[in-house]
C-alpha cells in the first residue's frame, strides 16, 4: 500500500507546477500505466487525504488508464496487450518484446480556473 | 460560460526516485560493483537464499548486503552469519525500498572494495515494482509452496524483474508443484525470463545460480570498460 506516498507525490508535483504558472487548480489529470504498480481505487482514496490542508484541497484527480503497448518482434509493430496476464501479441500470438508503454505515472495536465472568468465548481466537475 | 482550461504539464511522479536511482546506477558502474535486488512475498525464502549466496561467494568475491524490513534487525543478524558486511534498512511503515534509502544506507561503505552488493527488498509483491533502486539485476523469488499462479496474480512485479528463482524446491514433491505450469505462467507475464530452481536448504540448483552471477559480474565489467 504505497498509494498514499504516490498521492502525496502527485499533490507536490501539481502544487509546484501550479505555483510556477500562477494558476488555481480545479483538477489534476494523471496518466496511469497498467504496469505502474499503482492501484487506481486506492490512489483515488488517498488523493483526497493527501490534498487535505494543501492548496489542492477540494480538487479532483482524473485518471487516464494507459494500456500496455509492446513491440511484437514478429509483426515488427506496436501492439496493445489485451491483458497483463498474457504478454503475447494479440495479432500473431508471439511472445511480446519490449514494453513501449504502460509504466506511466505522470501528472499530464492541470485543469485550471481562469481568474478573469471564474467557473462555478459544479460546472468544472462535469 | 467559459470551459475549464487545461494546462499541459507532463511530470513523472517518481522523478525524484528515478533521478537518484540513475545516479546510483552510474556510481555502481564506476565502482565496478554488480548490484542485485531481491523481491518476493514475505516468507518465500529471500533471506535463506541470500545467506547461502553470501556464504558461497565469500571465499571468492567481496560481497555485502542491504536488507529492508518494516521492523526488526533479525534478517541482518541472520545474513551476518555469512561474515559479509550487512546493513539493515528499517523502513518503519514503508512497504518498499526507495533509492534514497539505499543511498543513505551505503554511507560509510566503500563500493570500489566490493564485487557484489545485494539488496533484499521488503517482502511485498506489489509496491517495490514502482521503485528503481539502481540495481543491475532484479530477481523475483517465489517458493513452491505459494502456488504456480503467483506470476498471474502479480504480473507487474514479475514483469519488472530480470530473473526468476523458484525456491524451496526440496518441498516441491510434497506440495505437488507443477513446474511446467509455473514456467508457463512466468513466461506469460515476462516472455523469455530466465528461471532458476533452487533449494537453499539442500543447496540444490545453487551452483547454477552462482555461476550465473559470476558471469553477470564479468559481463557488467566488460561493458563498463568498453
Amino acid at each position: 500500500m504505497h498509494e498514499l506516498s504516490i498521492a502525496m507525490g502527485i499533490v507536490e508535483a501539481a502544487t509546484e507546477e501550479a505555483q510556477k504558472r500562477g494558476v488555481q487548480v480545479k483538477a489534476v489529470h494523471l496518466r496511469l500505466g497498467e504496469l505502474s504498480g499503482v492501484v487506481k481505487d486506492a490512489l483515488l482514496f488517498c488523493y483526497e487525504v493527501a490534498c487535505q490542508d494543501t492548496a489542492l484541497a477540494g480538487t479532483s484527480l482524473i485518471v487516464e488508464d494507459v494500456p500496455v503497448v509492446v513491440f511484437c518482434p514478429r509483426c515488427k509493430d506496436r501492439r496493445t496487450l489485451q491483458s497483463v496476464q498474457s504478454f503475447t501479441c494479440p495479432e500473431c500470438g508471439s511472445p511480446a518484446g519490449e514494453v513501449l508503454q504502460g509504466k506511466e505515472l505522470e501528472v499530464c495536465a492541470l485543469e485550471v480556473e481562469d481568474s478573469e472568468a471564474p467557473l462555478q465548481p459544479e460546472e468544472v466537475r462535469k | 460560460m467559459s470551459e475549464p482550461r487545461l494546462v499541459e504539464v507532463r511530470r513523472n511522479v517518481l522523478k525524484q526516485n528515478d533521478i537518484l536511482a540513475r545516479a546510483l546506477r552510474d556510481r555502481f558502474r564506476r565502482d565496478g560493483v554488480f548490484v542485485m535486488s531481491l523481491v518476493s512475498s514475505p516468507g518465500s525464502g529471500k533471506t535463506m537464499f541470500l545467506e547461502r549466496i553470501l556464504t558461497e561467494l565469500q571465499p571468492h568475491y567481496r560481497v555485502a548486503a542491504l536488507v529492508g524490513d518494516l521492523a526488526t534487525e533479525n534478517d541482518a543478524a541472520r545474513l551476518a552469519r555469512s561474515k559479509a558486511p550487512v546493513k539493515q534498512i528499517t523502513t518503519g511503515t514503508v512497504c518498499h525500498l526507495e533509492a534514497l534509502m539505499v543511498q543513505n544506507a551505503l554511507e560509510g561503505w566503500s563500493l570500489p572494495q566490493l564485487d557484489f552488493l545485494f539488496i533484499e527488498n521488503v517482502g511485498n509483491l506489489v509496491c517495490p515494482s514502482s521503485y528503481d533502486l539502481g540495481e543491475n539485476l532484479r530477481l523475483v523469488l517465489m517458493s513452491v509452496t505459494e502456488g504456480e499462479d503467483k506470476p498471474l496474480k502479480y504480473p507487474t512485479i514479475f514483469n519488472s524483474a530480470d530473473v526468476a528463482v523458484i525456491t524451496k524446491n526440496d518441498l516441491a514433491s510434497a506440495v505437488e508443484f507443477d513446474w511446467p505450469l509455473a514456467e508457463k505462467n512466468i513466461h506469460a507475464v515476462r516472455p523469455g525470463m530466465r528461471i532458476f530452481q533452487v533449494s537453499a536448504k539442500t543447496g540444490e540448483g545453487m551452483k547454477d545460480y552462482l555461476d550465473f552471477l559470476s558471469q553477470q559480474l564479468t559481463e557488467s565489467r566488460t561493458v563498463a570498460h568498453s
